[in-house]
């Protein structure tokens, strides 16, 4: 009997160390949080929207970073998602089970698990120096674009796939073509689907610091970006700037830039979710 | 003597290297019922899947025989799958509207097949939903989306949408079982009207509904090696009545299956 | 009913031959097939993209410093006058960190795992999830943050002697965040092992510790380790977190509390600086790159193999 009391016992013990386990990240993630608004709160005013980046930390703003990544993300939405969608809907509804088609998908597997670095160095070379964009919004976005590609074409594909086989067939017998079968019936009911990943995606592409400082993205950007072909910085290179600095008055400014972040994250998932809810039909057949 | 519409000679199905259905020669009598019935994975929706090479659409299926409709070997080198499927329409076991308008769903067919013009689409939208009972329910509401009809009403709408492509030939593959049995007997009133112009192939596993509503029978049945084979084809009434086969009588007099 | 006559059979017959039109539809259908084939080889050439940069710059850089020189000397200084090419302090550097973060990961994120797939019920499981999804979507900047403004003078409070940038630091936060990658991945293996082999061990008189610890891991083993594997690959190619936090000194050493540089941090801190394109300086970090990607794809082809097997088995 005993010995059925500290099996139990340890089962107690261990499902109590799991939890603890559980939430220790969650902890973490509060303490984060917590640190963050101790630090930054103080700093969100008008001006700190409006600003331009300074030599004194009181003075120093968001403004050139916040147009960065706004310029930035359009960019990178407007190239990867079209050429996401439209791998995901070669790779779900053409592709022949072969091996250039296991090849393709190996590829977009390795890719997602390569550091993001990489891909700057890839932007260096191709975009900033072979395409001649110089440390462009354009070089940016496009190298953006390559990383972010591979959770795009996961995110339509599931979308492909979550549409009913029967729908397909029901266009399929009225005698429609492939393509037509995909533009009017599927690519409809994958929509919502597809908006969701889009914005997961980007949301990913949007914290990205290491791939931009690569390509020569700046640190200092006094003025506001025009066009595509402008310099620029963006959110996080700017926080990874005020956080390297000794003085403490950056610091601040640093938290109260990752709480502009952390804030358009936040409304970009709650948009993804509502978008899910609101959009997807449910099917009964 | 009937005249036949589609033809099937020695055809046989595989999927992945292993025959389905094997050696299968019919023949379909033009403007009459023709059911196919048989116990579960006989392969009756493979046969009937082969009249507008909806097979073609899983990769590892593979046919030898012929089908012949109106005397072309719809397998040829040279046929242009996309008009057999308007030329020979289907209707589904479950009603699959498209998540659109009911509008839309008739619409479809002809507008993919390039008619733009909106008095001609509208003309064709009232006469097939009037050619499959439909109208009189949702003339008030055709731009309602076509989830929000009755199971039986989605089915008689997919019937409307397969009649828009003006087919010759209408393939039913269980087209009453996911219904009740008021909306079943609308369906089937259906196509003794629809008997009167086209040609329809039905599948059922529901032997009174294929001694209801059509004039022939064919039973397939799959051995031991589970190879579904036609067993015995003939009017439905003799089929029901003094049938020849052994296993057919014990198929229809619930012996199994 | 609007049909006409079928008496000429045969004309319409003829009809399902292909004809012109039916030609130009089936080019314009292959064309899209042909548009949408290259927007999905577009990964392929990325790949191929980054292999032939990562070599035409590596390779003038090893014609001028050995192999031999670059994989054993001990010293790591390009950007200084008496110039080592030694990879070997970042790479050490690299590997502290990812030791340091996957020592704290690999367990947490496995006791994670077990509790949500064996212990939570539905409706904490439904809170606690999503929950630790959120540690994956904080961009690594604001862990960068967070490592070298709130853990290391927390750590200093209890460890004096560690410097200002250090590896402990980088490494735990980098743990913390690779925590939710482990915890789901280990949680989908665990989640694929059938509930009748549960039940089975249960059936004997089992504990659901004992299951969990004896069942229900063995089985999920696979999956496990590839989560691990994927997690290491993520930590050695996880730049901000230690370019803020760890430092930019590459030295060889064991010691966490020491600052030391990655090979990630510095090709950070070569991109902030002014050295110029093309010279042998420059050159280094696409060897460092070079030797980046290697190991991290290893590593993403060991998981992917190991996911796609276990994936099989229970299919």
């Amino acid at each position: 009997m005993e010995r059925r009391q500290r099996r139990e016992m340890a089962g107690k013990v261990f499902e109590a160390v799991a939890l603890a386990a559980t939430v220790f990240g969650l902890v973490v993630l509060a303490m984060l949080l917590f640190d963050v608004a101790r630090r930054g709160l103080g700093v969100l005013s008008w001006s700190f929207f409006t600003s331009y980046p300074s030599r004194f930390p009181e003075q120093a703003g968001i403004r050139s970073a916040l147009l960065g990544t706004i310029w930035v993300m359009a960019l990178t939405a407007l190239f990867a998602v079209p050429l996401g969608v439209a791998a995901a809907i070669y790779l779900e509804e053409y592709a022949p089970r072969n091996r250039l088609t296991r090849f393709i998908e190996l590829n977009i597997n390795n890719l997602a698990g390569v550091p993001s670095i990489i891909y700057g160095l890839l932007g260096l070379e191709l975009f900033v120096r072979g395409l001649k964009l110089e440390r462009s919004i354009l070089a940016g976005a496009l190298t953006l674009s390559l990383l972010i590609l591979p959770i795009l074409i996961a995110a339509s594909r599931e979308a492909l796939r979550a549409v009913p086989m029967s729908l397909r067939e029901a266009a399929f017998a009225l005698g429609a073509t492939r393509w037509q079968v995909i533009r009017h019936q599927v690519l409809p009911v994958a929509f919502p689907g597809i908006l969701t990943g889009m914005i997961l995606a980007l949301s990913r592409a949007i914290g990205e610091t290491a791939p931009l400082i690569t390509i020569g993205a700046l640190t200092f950007i006094a003025f506001d970006p025009r066009g595509p072909l402008d310099k620029f910085t963006v959110l996080p290179i700017q926080i990874f700037n005020w956080v390297s600095r000794p003085q403490a008055g950056f610091h601040a400014r640093a938290a109260g830039a990752i709480l502009v972040l952390l804030a358009v994250l936040l409304s970009m998932n709650g948009l993804a979710i509502y978008l899910r809810y609101r959009l997807q039909r449910r099917y009964q057949w | 003597m009937e005249e036949i519409v589609l033809e099937t000679q020695n055809l046989t199905v595989y999927y992945n290297g292993r025959p389905a259905i094997e050696g299968i020669s019919l023949r379909i009598p033009r403007r009459r019922i023709t059911a196919i019935i048989g116990p579960s994975g006989c392969g009756k929706s493979t046969l009937l899947r082969c009249f507008n090479r909806m097979n073609d659409l899983i990769p590892s299926a593979r046919v030898t025989g012929r089908v012949l409709f109106e005397g072309v070997d719809l397998y040829g080198p040279d046929v242009d799958v996309v008009e057999v499927r308007r030329r020979i329409g289907m209707v589904f076991q479950k009603p699959n509207p498209f998540p659109k308008s009911i509008y839309e769903n008739v619409a479809f067919g002809p507008r993919i097949q390039g008619i733009r013009d909106r008095r001609r689409l509208d003309e064709i939208v009232e006469r097939c939903l009037r050619a499959a009972a439909l109208w009189d329910e949702v003339k008030d509401k055709l731009h309602q989306n076509a989830l929000t009809l009755s199971g039986g009403q989605q089915q008689r709408l997919c019937i409307a949408r397969a009649l828009a492509t003006e087919p010759e030939v209408l393939l039913m593959d269980e087209p009453a079982s996911a219904l009740d049995p008021i909306a079943t007997m609308k369906i089937e009133d259906l196509m003794r009207e629809l008997a009167r112009e086209y040609t329809i192939v039905i599948v059922t596993h529901n032997m009174q509904q294929a001694a209801r509503v059509s004039d022939y029978t064919a039973f397939m049945l799959a051995g031991e090696d589970r190879v579904g084979r036609l067993i015995e084809f003939g009017p439905t009434q003799q089929i029901f009545t003094r049938p020849r086969d052994r296993r057919t009588e014990d198929y229809i007099t619930g012996r199994f299956g | 009913m609007g049909l006409m006559s079928r008496s000429a059979a045969g004309i319409y017959a003829a009809r399902l031959q292909r004809g012109m039109a039916t030609r130009w539809r089936e080019w314009g259908e292959l064309a899209i097939q042909g548009l949408l084939l290259f927007a999905a080889m577009v990964s392929v050439f990325t790949t191929l993209g980054i292999v032939a940069v990562l070599v035409i710059e590596a390779v003038p850089f090893f014609q001028q410093v050995s192999l031999i020189e670059f994989l054993t000397d001990p010293q790591w200084t390009p950007l200084f006058a008496q110039k080592h090419f030694g990879i070997l302090p970042l790479v050490a550097g690299t590997f502290l960190t990812s030791a340091v973060a996957l020592a704290l990961a690999m367990p947490v994120g496995l006791l994670s795992a077990i509790y949500l797939s064996e212990y939570a019920p539905a409706r904490v499981r439904a809170i606690l999830k999503p929950a630790l999804e959120v540690l994956a979507g904080i961009p690594t900047v604001v862990y960068g943050y967070f490592a070298l403004l709130f853990v290391t003078p927390l750590l200093k409070r209890v460890i004096p002697d560690l410097e200002t940038f250090n590896a402990l630091s980088a490494g735990l936060t980098m743990g913390i965040m690779i925590i939710p990658l482990i915890s789901s991945l280990s949680e989908d293996a665990l989640y694929a092992v059938p509930g009748s082999l549960r039940e089975a061990a249960y059936a004997l008189g089992a504990t659901r510790l004992e299951v969990a610890l004896r069942v229900v891991i063995p089985a999920a083993l696979s999956g496990i380790v590839a989560s691990f594997i994927l997690a290491a690959s993520r930590a050695i190619g996880e730049t901000m977190i230690v370019a803020i936090a760890a430092g930019q000194r590459p030295i060889l050493t064991l010691d966490p509390r020491r600052a030391i540089e990655t090979m990630t941090a510095y090709i950070v801190q070569v991109s902030l600086g002014d050295t110029p394109h093309g010279t042998l300086e420059f050159r280094t970090i696409f060897a460092v790159g070079l030797v980046l990607f290697l190991l991290t794809l290893v590593f993403n082809l060991i998981a992917l193999r190991i996911i796609e097997r276990y994936r099989e088995v229970y299919r």
